[in-house]
């Protein structure tokens, strides 16, 4: 089946079976592979993307689903000219990362937080990024990275 | 170089950003799954559903006529054509004769032995052609019973022939004798029993491989999510496929997290190089989660009884541990070492314990393989010691604190009964800024407003130690290692000054990018943005051991310190000869060449240069170019070591543990980059604080069937699940490396479980709880209340 969307700005149109799920359409057929795959059960959001102004993950989601949507992935957050995006900016000053797996997933996930939260407290924090497992940071600098892209953004 | 002269360097101490941080914030990072190969095949495998059955027969008629089938492939296929898998450690009984070594079949032979056992590889144009194929090929089981608990292991069905009892191997240390006799007059005698979780190491990047061949120049890439890639490339190419090894080029990329699981040789990387060739193209294959739950090497697995003898003032006079390890179904590459040197040797802690006697017997169950995760012997015997001081305290009604300093070492050289030789170290210091930062004096009153609320809050210690800098090569020789333990560095210095590192050490997560750059940059004089490093290519680096057993910056980074001696002494002369002095005159400093008593000075990117265009050059004694490797094999092991504070909220109701408070104050040495090493302790503590509440790898007992095969059941810890820490840092530099460091990555998954653990006991105290295994869930914490009141 064909789906026509916008990813990253960009406008897309795909030729693919009607069983693809949004994280192969964007991985396999217009290799932004960014977004990962962690898990099978849609419980570690590594393949968290933005649709239509939403975070959802991208693994249980089917490209059928987003015909006509605009989908962010970490691809297309920061600027053109290179940017970053003050979430990103800020997971690199907070060294909100290690291994970087995870990290396109929590990013995303941020943005989308900060839009709906943005004055969302630690303990909240904490338990708003229960969408997204991380293995290396220990989720500390993850939250001091969304603290942190909380107050830029405000300001 | 000495440790202290280094820790002065300009940008050593500094918390400078990760340089590696760009492409995954952007979406560039190439993981091996992010990588594509032209005429790309996958594979998936046909996973026993089993924990232990033989193979009646196998029908792959059906699925190879299925679309877009390139191969099936089973045990029968590669019968004779390649060698099971290696176990790297040799581990004798006591009277000399060697383990249990059963075959490690790339593809079952005949029988399968765990859920999750490789019993055929299908190669297919697409994944979904590939899985579609897997279904189809009809495998005949006969179901055997299946062998979980390894306490009865002996009396269940043989899983090898060559182990009839199931039984691996006996391994014991120590003077049996002499602590026989410390405890016949020992004044008390405190017992413990205890079991260590097995754990499921989740690194959130999934395993993946792709075997890549081409006929036409004979010659094999192996990408793929490892952290030792020459390691993997010796034992395939020596061991398994017994291929050239110069054709072989093996290639870690950026890697999703390891914490011990990729550093082993897997049936699934030598499954698709063999079959690359076989069908002379590349064979991609991705763990899904389900699959990486099942046949990652799993952790821990412990049972354990051992006995302190003290005397009446609470000193220790000798410990006794009896352990039975997990081993699982068969021996991965480092299973045998896990629970015996890289456990035994630890549990003298940082006490003067002066005698000490340890049995392990090593069973094969059907289960995963259990290899080294994150400490890899060294939180079980942590694990084991500050839970027996914690219960030595009580016994004695003495604070957790207290009994810790009355048996700390305080000299050092210290010489432990169990091998190891402790260097350097300041207990005490730990202990006390530990005390300070957790407000220790305010506990007390905590614990009043804590039960004014119906809540009980309790108070845990753990004082630990590792022995890390995997490690003399001599040493780890004599106790059975089949592989050497140096590491590698090759420094390029290019014509312009600028500079690129080739280390055996793999980043999969530490940053090494960053804290290795900064390390030459101090050296050097020049700004780390000059310098880049190269990791992870058996193609680019000259050799390397991989990281795993907090070694790389510890043996990693001596190696590159050894090539930068060489390059500074090489580049003295040639400063010598450009400022028409002798060598023994120069001096080099903060990037600058200057000859001693004279205001002559060259900049090190001019020797650079001079040595690429060596036009006005000592060309009758000294070769053009700046380009130097060396290996740097330790002479002892480091040992990073700490005081680890837990404070616990437990509501009696619900059985519902919350830590409240947690300080980890950690002796690491010199460090280069804190804001890293912070980060590195982060992660430990909550795998960690992960298994003494949450994490739990549980088998059905009857069936063999993994219970905990998804995130949810594992309960993966959250970011909820956890306060924010507090860390600090005592520094005794370690005495036998450049550069006085000692290894950050696995102390906080060794110190925090007995920490937590004592905390949670030391709260349910009043309520005549003695005893608790991890994970503490709330369902066992609400039993061991009930329990102990019944």
């Amino acid at each position: 089946m064909k789906v026509d969307l916008k990813v990253n700005g960009r406008a897309v149109s795909a030729d693919v079976p009607p069983h693809t799920l949004l994280v192969q359409l964007l991985r396999e057929h217009l290799h932004l592979t960014g977004t990962h795959v962690g898990c099978d059960t849609a419980q570690c959001g590594a393949c968290t993307v933005i649709v239509d102004g939403r975070s959802i993950k991208a693994c249980n989601t089917l490209a059928a689903q987003v015909q006509g949507a605009e989908v962010t992935t970490i691809e297309g957050l920061a600027a053109a000219d290179g940017t970053l995006h003050p979430v990103q900016a800020a997971f690199k000053e907070c060294h909100g990362l290690q291994c970087g797996f995870c990290t396109p997933g929590m990013v995303m996930s941020t943005v989308d937080l900060l839009k709906y939260h943005p004055g969302a407290t630690e303990a909240e924090i904490r338990e708003l990024l229960e969408g997204n497992l991380c293995r290396c940071t220990g989720y500390q600098n993850i939250v001091k990275a969304v603290q942190a892209a909380q107050q830029a953004m405000a300001a | 170089m000495g440790a202290n002269e280094f820790a002065k360097l300009p940008h050593i101490g500094e918390s400078l950003l990760r340089k590696e941080d760009l492409r995954f914030l952007t979406g560039v990072g190439q993981y091996t799954d992010d990588i594509n190969q032209a005429h790309q095949k996958y594979a998936v495998f046909v996973r026993s559903p089993h924990a232990h059955a033989a193979i009646l027969g196998i029908d792959t008629a059906d699925a190879a006529r299925m679309p877009g089938v390139a191969a099936i492939y089973i045990g029968q296929d590669i019968e004779g054509k390649m060698n099971g898998l290696p176990c790297g450690w040799l581990i004798s009984n006591p009277d000399g004769s060697p383990m249990k070594e059963p075959p490690h079949p790339v593809l079952a032979q005949g029988k399968v032995r765990y859920v999750g056992d490789h019993v055929a590889l299908v190669v297919a144009d697409t994944l979904e052609q590939a899985k579609n194929a897997a279904e189809a090929v009809q495998v005949d089981y006969e179901a055997l019973p299946a062998v979980i608990d390894m306490r009865t292991a002996a009396q269940g069905p043989a899983l090898h022939d060559a182990a009839p009892d199931n039984h691996c191997y006996k391994w014991t240390l120590g003077d049996k004798a002499a602590v026989d006799a410390a405890f016949a007059s020992a004044a008390h005698v405190t017992r413990i029993d205890l079991v260590n979780n097995r754990l499921i190491p989740n690194a959130m990047e999934p395993r993946a491989a792709i075997g890549v061949y081409s006929r036409a120049s004979d010659e094999y890439t192996l990408y793929v999510a490892n952290q030792n890639p020459h390691v993997e490339r010796l034992l395939m190419t020596a061991f398994v496929l017994g291929l050239p090894e110069h054709r072989v080029r093996v290639i870690a990329p950026d890697v999703g997290g390891g914490f011990g699981s990729k550093i082993f040789l897997y049936a699934e990387d030598v499954a698709v190089t063999w079959a690359a060739r076989q069908l002379n193209c590349a064979v991609k294959w991705t763990a899904e989660r389900s699959e990486s739950f099942v046949s990652d090497a799993h952790g821990r697995d412990h049972i354990t009884h051992a006995e302190m003898a003290m005397d009446q003032n609470g000193r220790f006079l000798a410990m006794r541990v009896h352990t039975d390890a997990n081993l699982g179904a068969y021996l991965s590459t480092f299973a045998s070492a896990v629970p015996t040197i890289l456990y035994g040797t630890l549990l003298a802690g940082q006490y003067t314990t002066p005698q000490i006697y340890v049995e392990v017997d090593g069973w094969f169950t059907s289960t995963a393989p259990v290899d080294a995760y994150r400490g890899a012997g060294r939180p079980e015997a942590t694990y084991l010691v500050e839970r027996l001081v914690t219960r030595c305290a009580w016994e004695l009604s003495l604070p957790q604190d207290e009994i810790r300093k009355r048996n700390f070492i305080t000299t050092f050289p210290h010489q432990t009964p169990v091998a190891l030789q402790y260097d350097v170290g300041d207990y005490m210091a730990c202990m006390t800024q530990a005390q300070q930062l957790a407000d220790v004096a305010g506990f007390d009153a905590r614990r009043q407003a804590s039960e004014a609320g119906g809540l009980r809050r309790g108070i845990g210690y753990s004082s630990y130690i590792e022995a890390c800098g995997l490690a003399p090569s001599n040493i780890a020789g004599a106790l059975g290692a089949r592989a050497g333990l140096f590491e590698c560095g090759e420094v390029r210095v290019h014509p312009t000054g600028s500079v690129t590192v080739f280390t055996g050490s793999h980043s999969h997560g530490q940053g090494h990018e960053t804290t290795f750059a900064q390390v030459v940059a101090a050296r050097l004089g020049i700004d780390p943005g000059q310098v880049d490093i190269v990791h992870g290519d058996t193609g680019r680096v000259p050799f390397g051991m991989g990281t795993y057993g907090s070694r790389s910056l510890a043996v990693g980074g001596a190696a590159i310190m050894r090539a930068l001696d060489k390059i500074e002494a090489k580049a003295k002369k040639i400063a010598a000869h450009l400022m028409e002095a002798s060598d023994a005159d120069i001096e080099f400093a903060g990037g600058e060449f200057t000859v001693k008593g004279t205001d002559k000075k060259i900049p090190f990117a001019q020797v650079a240069l001079t040595a690429y265009v060596p036009h006005n050059y000592p060309l009758d004694k000294l070769e053009p170019g700046l380009n130097e490797t060396a290996f740097y094999d330790p002479t002892n092991f480091t040992y990073p070591a700490g005081t680890y504070i837990c404070e616990v909220e437990v509501d009696p109701a619900t059985g519902v543990v919350r830590v409240d408070r947690f300080t980890a104050v950690d002796d690491f040495g010199v460090i280069v980059n804190p804001m890293i090493v912070e980060g590195q302790v982060h992660g430990g503590l909550v795998q960690g604080i992960g298994q003494a509440l949450l994490e739990h790898g549980v088998y059905d007992p009857e069936s063999g069937q993994l219970l905990t095969g998804s995130y949810m059941d594992y309960t993966m810890p959250r970011a909820a699940d956890f306060p924010e820490f507090k860390l600090g840092h005592v520094c005794t530099p370690c005495t036998h490396n450049p550069l006085g460091t000692k290894g950050c990555g696995e102390a906080g998954a060794i110190g925090s479980p007995p920490a937590v653990i004592n905390a949670v006991l030391d709260a349910l105290r009043p309520l005549s709880v003695k005893d608790l295994d991890m994970p503490a869930t709330p369902h066992r914490v609400w039993q061991a209340i009930r329990g102990a009141q019944a």
